[in-house]
């Protein structure tokens, strides 16, 4: 018997009542820091107005669609080397959390890309990367939920998430290539403008709280997921005991 | 003040929907989240309920 | 070696025994490069316009469902097992099975292109680089799309989710193919896009063999 591996969710859980409140406490101030600092404090942008208001929204969900997979791959890689049945529950836990970023993050880059370019969608390097990175979240999260046994979809989902780690960068490389090669005459880009510290507060206010927001969602969705995990242990050796009764 | 807060310089309907998602997607996901784990150790306390703990 | 070697000759015997999957693959290019035609309009200078994307575009579909059958065939007759405990290395297994399918389905791809190519009004200075583009560009799409069906190995629902898997990885390819294929229709050099093709392919070389013998291994146990 492994007792490693029964022990370690029991100190997550430990861990998690600890951290939790603290987590979500976070968020909570941050992001209301955030709200008020963003829409009420900020100033306009001198060339994008108003709309840079935007950009507090897009661009710390933009950072999270990475971080959120880069966690992702963390956990991939400790699911395949050691089998820890801790990083095979997280990735799936967390990839809806990454993915809702992602959509985010492109719903927002095409409201502030209408104003800014006068029209929806713009093939722009930077929202083309995020769209093919949504792709890879879509597809993780769909061979994850393929097969019967849920230990094999978290295994092949993790192959599934490194190698999306290796290749992110390459297909990041070629869409800028490719953008590169189509450029028209002049485009402005979705970047935050010269960052003024005015800016920056609500920017970072931000990005703290949807990190916090991250941190707590996926302690509760960590849990969630071992505690499937145990509810399913215990239906099989549920039928396991019923069939040997029948059997003596 | 407040018109004029909320017109968000002609920008309006841009503005507020990016805020407004962003609010709705991580309200959605807190609380699809805390439920489905209330709802799953519910569903082990009953099955754990019949059963000898230390068995 | 000698693993590999007769695994890649049993798989091109099978396929030229039975050359109807060979033929359906080849078929079901035509026809889809034909449907653009008729999504498009038969003016040949906007047919021009799109035509190395299009036929592009169709090959990497094509080469997408061929995938399905690629390890799916072995997990159903047991034969997936005897692969994995084999003595020779899984990673030398799967590349003999990828060069066994690229020789089988990509490689008439490539040959059956110019014929495409013609109906879509392609530029004349276009085809070499075409031809270049599809033989460097090919061998990416089938080991990306290995790993993809060694993944998807015992899936509930499997060709859907394998071109979830794999389309993603295949967009670096088609962005340098069609810029290549474009490029020396504009007069340029297509020598960097080829190189980074080329490179490209490498990579898929050195990296899917590993990945796809991880997926195989945990699909077996």
């Amino acid at each position: 018997m492994n007792w490693h591996r029964y022990a370690s969710p029991a100190n997550f859980k430990r861990l998690s009542d600890r951290l939790l409140p603290w987590a979500a406490g976070g968020a909570a101030l941050f992001l209301a820091a955030g709200v008020w600092s963003g829409l009420v404090v900020s100033p306009a942008d001198y060339q994008q107005g108003e709309t840079v208001r935007i950009m507090y929204v897009h661009v710390p969900a933009a950072w999270m669609s990475m971080f959120v997979y880069a966690n992702m791959a963390v956990a991939a890689a400790a699911a395949l080397v050691w089998r820890h049945p801790l990083a095979e529950v997280a990735g799936r836990a967390i990839a809806p959390v990454g993915a809702a970023f992602t959509f985010l993050c492109l719903v927002t880059g095409s409201l502030w890309g209408k104003p800014m370019w006068g029209t929806w969608w713009v093939w722009d390097a930077r929202l083309t990367s995020v769209l093919i990175l949504f792709f890879v979240y879509l597809a993780y999260m769909a061979l994850n939920a393929a097969f019967d046994e849920p230990e094999r979809g978290a295994r092949a989902s993790a192959v599934l998430a490194l190698v999306g780690a290796i290749n992110l960068p390459v297909i990041k490389f070629s869409v800028d290539w490719w953008n590169t090669l189509h450029q028209p005459a002049s485009v402005t880009r979705l970047d935050a403008p010269a960052i003024d510290p005015s800016m920056l507060a609500p920017l970072l206010a931000m990005a703290i709280g949807f990190t916090l927001f991250f941190v707590a969602v996926a302690f509760v969705r960590i849990r969630a997921e071992l505690v499937e995990r145990r509810l399913e242990a215990l239906r099989h050796a549920r039928v396991a005991g019923e069939a040997a009764a029948e059997r003596t | 003040m407040m018109a004029a807060f909320l017109d968000m310089g002609g920008y309006a309907a841009f503005v507020w929907p990016a805020w407004l998602l962003s609010a709705a997607i991580l309200v959605a996901v807190s609380v699809s989240s805390v439920r489905r784990l209330r709802a799953l150790e519910r569903e082990l306390a009953e099955a754990e309920g019949g059963r000898d703990p230390h068995s | 070696m000698s693993a590999a070697l007769a695994l890649v000759a049993r798989d091109v015997r099978l396929a030229l025994r039975t050359p109807a999957e060979t033929l359906t693959i080849l078929a079901f290019f035509v026809i889809a490069a034909t449907l653009f035609a008729f999504g498009i309009g038969p003016e040949p200078q906007a047919l021009a316009r799109v035509a190395t994307g299009i036929v592009w575009v169709v090959a990497l579909l094509a080469c997408l469902i061929s995938l399905d059958r690629l390890f799916q065939a072995e997990a159903d007759d047991g034969s997936l097992d005897q692969l994995v405990l084999a003595p020779a290395p899984l990673e030398l297994l799967v590349l003999a099975k990828c060069l066994a399918q690229w020789l089988t389905t990509a490689l008439p791809l490539v040959v059956v292109s110019p014929l495409v190519a013609t109906m879509l009004q392609l530029s004349p200075h276009g085809y070499a680089t075409l031809l270049a583009s599809l033989l460097l560009g090919t061998p990416s799409l089938t080991l990306f799309g290995a790993v993809g069906a060694a993944l998807a190995v015992g899936a509930r629902k499997g060709g859907a989710l394998l071109a979830l898997i794999v389309l993603p990885l295949y967009v670096p390819v088609l962005i340098f193919a069609v810029a290549a294929v474009e490029a020396s229709i504009a007069g340029l050099s297509p020598r960097p896009h080829l190189f980074l093709l080329a490179g490209l392919a490498v990579f898929a070389l050195t990296l899917a063999p590993f990945a796809a013998s991880a997926a195989l291994r945990q699909a077996s146990e």
